[in-house]
């Protein structure tokens, strides 16, 4: 049975350049936008790619600010220096 | 008695101003950025030309032989507006501040080697007034050109060239005791030393180019494309041997800033060049004219502090670099 991974990030200019490049990146999501937050959910597995933030933020990007930004997630995390990886692999 | 939390989601009616969402294209959340760069800059209902300037009204697309339908598209890939780039400077000058504290007080400017200390100010410190230059160059463009999008930016680099002739100026302080001494003789060898007037003269030239975005071409990818390579890069390196390690640190702003300036100049000049083959030919005409006046003008410079053989190459050097870097833009070089 496939099985639903999340992430839950706050709804705010820190977090809408990975918002978007989460939605860019992974085809297939379920959006659930809730007061304050947003909650994206994907059958399997979620990648958030460094170079696709770094593109729409203008700077350079560590995956560890997503952080900063992360209300709740589910699923097993893979985090490296270029992508942070949510799976039930 | 059991509590049930709810949470009442409100819409809210729009996500951004009118004009915003015009240019992204409907009602989304804009970045800061967006709100404070697109369409800033008054375009209409002008009531009189300027006394300084009877041909054009105060903004004008027609102070350049570019032509752009939307000046908007050259947008900073750093998306820089005021907040985040004073952000940005002020943590590098606090790391400039720490740079400086630690050279003082391990003494490291007296490890240079005494020819290579006079050859430090001979070529370094007069570079403060050809930051000045730069300065006045990017603030004509900031007052010439059109749209936010792109004077925004130079106004940024005209307080960076001031920055950095600070930053130079207290170098010359650290090398002299906090005399000045050094700084006079860098102003009379900026005014009179053989190996300086070519630069002088072409800083001079620049300061009243009447095209602001032939000035664009010439200071930010011309000058700076060759000066900053040349002299932070080759110079600095040379110094090593020297004893210049101390020195490299109070310059390191100087190395940082030109890799994050370039970003914007490429990405401004390639949009350009891309939008008509008509500004594509100016660009190259303006890039080979600007970019062999600076070559010209940077190589007694350069034979004076590598010697003949060594200096020529040096220029060679960065003059190949910056034809690859034109390259890259879509432009012949």
């Amino acid at each position: 049975m496939p099985r639903i991974v999340s992430i839950t990030l706050q709804n705010t200019d820190d977090a809408r350049p990975i918002i978007a490049a989460i939605t860019e990146d992974n085809p297939g999501l379920v959006i659930h936008s809730y007061p304050g937050i947003v909650k994206i959910d994907r059958e399997g597995s979620l990648t958030v790619k460094r170079s696709s933030v770094e593109e729409r933020l203008g700077r350079d990007w560590d995956p560890q600010e997503i952080h900063l930004s992360i209300v709740s997630m589910a699923g097993n995390l893979d985090e490296e220096d270029d992508y942070f990886n949510l799976s039930w692999a | 008695m059991s509590i049930d939390i709810k949470t009442i989601k409100v819409e809210q009616r729009r996500n951004t101003f009118g004009h915003i969402a015009r240019r992204l294209g409907g009602d989304k959340p804009a970045s800061r950025y967006e709100e404070g760069t697109f369409d800033i800059q008054a375009t209409a209902n002008f009531h009189y030309k300027p006394l300084w300037d009877v041909d054009h009204w105060q903004y004008d697309e027609g102070r350049t032989q570019i032509r752009l339908k939307d000046w908007y598209v050259l947008r900073d890939p750093r998306q820089y507006y005021y907040a985040n780039y004073t952000i940005a400077r002020a943590a590098q000058s606090q790391a400039n501040e720490r740079a400086f504290d630690f050279v003082e007080k391990r003494n490291q400017l007296a490890l240079l080697s005494p020819a290579w200390r006079e050859t430090v100010s001979f070529y370094l410190l007069p570079l403060r007034h050809v930051e000045w230059g730069a300065n006045m160059n990017c603030g004509n463009m900031c007052d010439r050109g059109y749209g936010t999008a792109v004077t925004a930016p130079c106004l940024f680099s005209a307080a960076d060239h001031l920055a950095m002739a600070q930053i130079l100026g207290r170098i010359g302080l650290a090398l002299d005791g906090n005399t000045g001494t050094s700084l006079d003789a860098a102003k009379a060898r900026w005014m009179e030393a053989g190996e300086w007037q070519d630069l002088r003269r072409l800083v001079e030239d620049s300061l009243v180019i009447e095209d602001w975005y032939e000035q664009m071409v010439a200071q930010n990818l011309c000058f700076d494309g060759l000066l900053y390579p040349l002299v932070y890069k080759l110079f600095d390196a040379e110094g090593q041997a020297h004893g210049a390690t101390g020195l490299s640190m109070l310059t390191e702003f100087m190395s940082e800033w030109f890799a994050e300036h370039s970003r914007w100049v490429d990405s401004v000049i390639k949009i350009t060049a891309a939008e008509s083959g008509e500004n594509k030919d100016l660009i190259n005409g303006w890039l080979s004219k600007w970019s062999a006046a600076a070559a010209a003008a940077l190589r007694p410079l350069a034979v004076r502090v590598l010697g003949n053989q060594k200096g020529a190459a040096a220029i060679d050097t960065v003059v190949a670099d910056l034809k690859k870097r034109a390259l890259t833009l879509g432009l012949t070089a």
